[in-house]
């Protein structure tokens, strides 16, 4: 029997959360204004979670590095939450979104979690609108949706292309709200630097004020994380520059298992990256799938002459182009997972099919999406005999009222006009499923020490299907944990508040101010950055897309050398006693290079291929799905979560076996 | 292409800035703006000096946190991006560029480019709200059909970045088009009428103590905005502000 | 309402409904001197008129004085208030990339426009007081046309009255347009009201300079 205990409740799948919140421990109102909750993070996760505590009565502390609550890094999500309203009436239900997350998952998240996901979707959008979250409308005034990659309904509610963006305002209002009502103490440009157990239970944190360097103190009944995902292991990603794993890792030292970190989205629509100097990769949203077309040339030739620069993709004559999503999978042709549409854009560029100057690059084509929308608008707007420039015309202004504002970023990147020549997009790391344990209450194994949103590793398996990050973190935030906390908190009414002048909060600032007076004393040969490209070329190169065993075997030495001389040779200017966004830099990369390493562990120790992770050993031999993803049910049906041991390499791992009794396990075809 | 920057340096809020030119060189068109100043840092870093400070996440022009006044102009010369969204194309071989922080009383600056942005969130914790609880059974999100132009109108003045480009392009360092843009989107929209009158008087009072300037309908703001919010809802929010003060 | 008089919205309102006042006020003004050019005759009626009814010298007459003094103390004092928003000024600032240069300088259009109110005072209004109102000298309803061509006799003074309407002009092409935005009235009207104003704003000094230059060069 597993030391993991899921507390998932008893009872059938569809009963299970409201039997669940029937039968919790509550605190009452006049309780609640004596107990304190911190909460990290304040994206969608934690920023609905630090307002919805609020105004339950709690008193609430959120910790920010950014100047505001406002720039947390779901701002950019860009294509739409899902919800089962079932309002397009094409057969969605809380049954169909939950089977859908699951088997896109690969099977490798929790039913029960999944299923409450499901069935509280809809209360999100419900909550959203009574905010004032402006999504997109129909004619008649009513909501409309669009449909996302991996499934056959549309489920996706947005706002143009900056739904995360309108959401996490809706988040951040309420936040406000509660700011004014002097419930939430609102700590920006604060960095969380170490969690502080009590008597084995999260009691509070250590934190630096990254305008005055100050460290601080700071104590609570429980600590919420919501700090987001881990993508910066790789350096370049979607992810803000910022966005870092160090309170998560924190946590994870102080005892919080990690869980499945191997769990990596790469997703099928970036702009390519065009050179050295590159910071950061920018996401053209999975949304464009729905009328872009996704090719290659299907000669080589082409190819090499379209690099060559002698060739333009608009010469191509549509039987000269593979349309290889579409060919391959003809049920749901471009609108495959992201997990499948990356390795298959990965493959045609490994076969030498490229069509940037680096080979890394496809095309996603909008030329028949403005010629039907073009039709269909003269059509609908009584023009006879349209001329072919008045089709293109209309049609591209159907295109550019959907997507407007990502073909405007795309221009200004690129400094092409995506209406007239298709884009170039190539996979980049984007999500991670994986992330700190949590059992049905959203409690990591740190009693006290809650984890929502990105940061935990909860509902989306092994890939995360679109537009389910949003819906996920607000779910958690909204919906769940304020209630699942309260079960906890009841057994602290009588607790007072938690002072920080005991050994445990000197002996966890104490270790803070030693490690930073390390990070500042290092022999000064290399830049932070320097560390943070070479973690990110291995993490890619041997971590990424597809995985073997000997490249993770390197992995894991060359992160480790290379985490050695870090801490031996970085150079942060600066003093640590002001403004020094280099430590803060350090500090964060310090723990991206430990881990990296549990990382490839993982990924190492997972001998198959689910989801986001491919292990070139486990494919498919013959038969349809020949040189498709090979999932092993028999030998990896769990959650591995990691405890730490010291070093990333002697973390030793837990498994909480996966059980299936409202699904059936399949191979995840989508031919 | 090699250029010449001349960068605002002070180094914590208290002390005295001054502009220091550094000469920088190997800079390409694809750069962003921000990535060419990541290469002057790691310059100054290899050089053990302390590199130069700014504001920036996302990179990907919605954090809002980017600022910069580029050449005299917020996000620099191009139009409808941030600065993280420029790119070193706008620029030619040989050019000076001035790098300064957004400059406004209300905004004061932190370390060498990056200022603090606070008051405009004391401006939402106003009111940029509304009063509605979390609870599993709020009404269903279609029970009230929204007009769709009013939740298109709505939607834009929502896209606001927050980044403060308005007031540092306003000869006045006015917040009105900030303020406005949230004040709009909720007057525009059924969930936010039941408290515009109180919304917009919080909002309008909080934004005059903060020490912005006085909108004097320049429509500087409005050609700067990353995300081109538009004028209409500075009108809408006198409008709004008028009938709330006469009411009230 | 105390917050009503302080808050930047409702001066922004006060300086836009003072404006619009003196832009009616101008429009009137010019009425009466553009007969001028025409028939002297007329020019003298209404200026008596104007000069003797009570209800324009006791009411309107203050509350034109009240106008003029408001907007420009109001003028000034958000000008003040503006200038102390921004305390540590930019190395370089492109105000031109973004705005025009009539928004940016109404103070200095402004004061040109009140140094020749001074002198407009001194030359028109501050005699007919003294006639009026210190010498009660006899009134004769005739007088009025040639104390206004006395007047444009000097090519200087005519200078600094077209000089002066230039500047009314620059004024009035952001203030007036601008008005309409301050009190709120920003609608599909919003395009043709703008054409409107803009037109006025040329059309009015224009009209003025036109009966200046008329009255200097026929006589």
């Amino acid at each position: 029997m597993s030391i993991l205990d899921s507390k998932i409740p008893e009872g059938p799948l569809a009963d299970k959360w409201t039997k669940h919140k029937n039968t919790i421990n509550l605190v009452n109102p006049a309780n609640k204004r004596n107990i304190d909750v911190i909460v990290v993070g304040t994206g969608l996760a934690g920023g609905s979670a630090a307002a919805t505590l609020a105004e339950l009565g709690y008193n609430v502390k959120t910790f920010c590095y950014s100047d505001s609550p406002r720039r947390a890094h779901s701002i950019a999500a860009q294509g739409g939450i899902n919800a089962a309203k079932n309002y397009q009436g094409d057969g969605d239900s809380d049954y169909r979104l939950f089977y859908d997350t699951v088997k896109g998952g690969d099977y490798r998240s929790r039913e029960a979690n999944v299923y409450r996901l499901a069935e509280v979707s809809a209360n999100i959008i419900d909550q959203c609108v009574a905010q004032g979250v402006p999504f997109a409308r129909e004619y008649g005034g009513l909501l409309d949706n669009r449909s996302f990659g991996g499934v056959l309904v549309s489920r996706t509610f947005y706002a143009k292309g900056q739904t995360g963006q309108q959401l996490l305002l809706g988040a951040y209002s309420a936040m406000n709200r509660q700011i004014n009502r002097g419930k939430i103490q609102s700590f920006n440009r604060h960095e969380m630097l170490d969690l502080v157990k009590v008597d084995g239970k999260a009691r509070g944190i250590i934190a630096r004020n990254l305008v005055t360097g100050e460290i601080e103190r700071h104590s609570a009944h429980a600590v919420v994380l919501a700090s987001g995902g881990y993508g910066n292991v790789f350096f370049l990603s979607t992810n803000a520059m910022g966005s870092n794993v160090m309170a998560a890792w924190r946590a994870h030292r102080r005892g919080a298992f990690f869980a499945n970190p191997c769990y990596t989205q790469i997703h099928p629509t970036c702009i390519p990256v065009s050179g050295d100097h590159q910071s950061k990769l920018t996401l053209m949203s999975e949304s464009l799938r729905n009328d872009g077309r996704i090719w290659v040339p299907k000669r080589i030739e082409d190819s090499e002459a379209i690099r060559a620069g002698k060739l333009k993709p608009t010469q191509l004559a549509e039987e000269e182009r593979d349309y290889y999503l579409e060919r391959r999978y003809p049920a749901f042709g471009n609108l495959v997972p992201r997990d499948v549409a990356s390795r298959a854009a990965k493959e045609r560029c490994d076969a030498g099919f490229g069509v940037n100057k680096t080979g890394e690059a496809v095309y996603l084509d909008f030329a028949s999406a403005i010629q039907r929308y073009g039709k269909e608008k003269a059509l609908t707007s009584g023009i006879e005999n349209p001329s072919a420039a008045e089709i293109t015309k209309l049609g591209e202004e159907v295109i550019e009222n959907k997507y407007g504002n990502l073909f405007q970023m795309y221009e200004k990147i690129v400094d092409e006009n995506p209406y007239k020549t298709p884009m170039m997009i190539y996979p980049a790391v984007h999500y991670t499923m994986g992330g700190l344990w949590v059992d049905y209450n959203l409690q990591t194994t740190v009693p006290g020490c809650y984890a929502a949103g990105e940061a935990n590793f909860s509902d989306h398996g092994a890939n995360r299907l679109g537009a389910s990050a949003l819906m996920q973190g607000l779910a958690d935030g909204y919906f769940v944990l304020p209630y699942t906390i309260g079960d906890y908190l009841s057994k602290d009414i009588r607790t007072g508040k938690i002072p920080t002048d005991t050994p445990e909060f000197d002996q966890a600032e104490k270790e803070v101010t030693d490690r930073i007076a390390k990070l500042m004393g290092g022999s000064g040969q290399h830049s932070v950055d320097y560390y943070h490209k070479k973690l990110g070329k291995i993490m890619w190169n041997k971590c990424g897309m597809s995985r073997n065993e000997k490249e993770l075997k390197e992995a894991i030495d060359e992160i480790a050398e290379l985490r050695e001389d870090f801490w031996k040779n970085v150079k942060v200017p600066g003093t640590a006693e002001s403004m020094n966004p280099e430590l803060e830099k350090a500090g964060r990369v310090a723990d991206f290079l430990e881990l990296g390493e549990l990382f490839a562990k993982d990924a190492l120790h997972r001998n198959e291929s689910c989801g986001g992770h491919f292990r070139e050993e486990s494919v498919e031999q013959e038969g349809e799905q020949k040189g498709e993803a090979l999932r092993d049910d028999e030998n990896f049906k769990y959650v591995a979560a990691w405890e730490y041991k010291g070093e990333p390499k002697d973390a030793s791992l837990h498994k909480e076996e996966l059980t299936f009794k409202n699904i059936e396990l399949k191979t995840r075809s989508y031919k | 292409m090699n250029l010449t920057l001349k960068i605002w340096r002070q180094k914590d809020a208290k002390s005295q800035g001054k502009i220091v030119e550094y000469p920088i060189s190997g800079i390409e068109g694809d750069m962003s703006f921000l990535e060419m100043l990541d290469v002057l840092n790691e310059e100054l870093i290899n050089k053990g000096d302390e590199p130069v400070v700014f504001d920036h996440d996302c990179r990907e022009g919605i954090c809002g946190a980017c600022s910069l006044q580029i050449n005299g102009e917020p996000h620099g010369p191009d139009r409808l991006v941030t600065t993280c969204q420029l790119h070193m194309r706008m620029f030619k071989d040989g050019d000076t560029i001035f790098i300064e922080p957004f400059r406004a009383k209300a905004f004061p600056v932190v370390k060498d480019l990056m200022v603090d942005r606070s008051a405009f969130d004391r401006i939402q914790h106003a009111g940029g709200y509304v009063s509605v609880n979390t609870s599993g059974n709020t009404i269903d999100a279609n029970a009230i059909p929204i007009n769709k132009e009013d939740a298109d109108e709505a939607f834009n003045a929502a896209t606001c970045i927050g980044c403060g480009a308005c007031v540092a392009a306003c000869k006045n360092a006015s917040a009105m088009l900030f303020t406005s843009a949230k004040v709009s989107q909720y007057a525009l929209l059924p969930q936010g009428k039941v408290e515009a009158t109180e919304r917009v008087l919080a909002m309008v009072n909080q934004m005059d103590e903060e020490g912005f300037g006085n909108c004097t309908n320049t429509g500087a703001c409005e050609i700067e905005c990353p995300k081109g919010i538009s004028l209409e809802n500075i009108a809408r929010m006198n409008r709004e502000y008028l009938k709330a003060s006469l009411k009230g | 309402m105390s917050g009503l008089i302080k808050s930047s919205i409702a001066r922004k309102v006060a300086m836009a409904l003072s404006g619009l006042f003196l832009v009616f006020f101008l429009l009137q003004h010019f009425t009466i001197n553009f007969t001028s050019i025409f028939s002297p005759d007329t020019f003298n009626e209404l200026s008596h008129f104007m000069g003797t009814n009570p209800l324009v010298q006791f009411v309107l007459q203050p509350v034109l004085i009240f106008g003029v003094v408001f907007h420009f103390i109001m003028g000034f004092v958000l000008e003040l208030k503006n200038k102390n928003a921004r305390a540590v000024k930019y190395a370089k600032y492109n105000g031109g990339a973004n705005a025009s240069w009539m928004s940016r300088n109404m103070i200095y259009s402004g004061l040109v426009i009140l140094a020749f109110l001074g002198l407009h005072f001194y030359d028109f209004w501050v005699p007919e007081i003294v006639h009026k109102y210190v010498e009660f000298a006899p009134e004769d309803p005739t007088r009025y046309y040639g104390e206004l061509l006395h007047k444009f006799e000097s090519p200087i003074r005519t200078g600094l009255y077209v000089v002066s309407f230039v500047f009314l002009a620059l004024h009035l092409w952001h203030g007036f347009a601008s008005s309409f935005q301050s009190v709120g009235f920003n609608n599909k009207y919003s395009v043709a009201a703008t054409k409107f104003a803009k037109a006025f704003a040329l059309v009015i000094p224009i009209g003025f300079i036109v009966v200046a230059l008329v009255l200097h060069f026929t006589h």
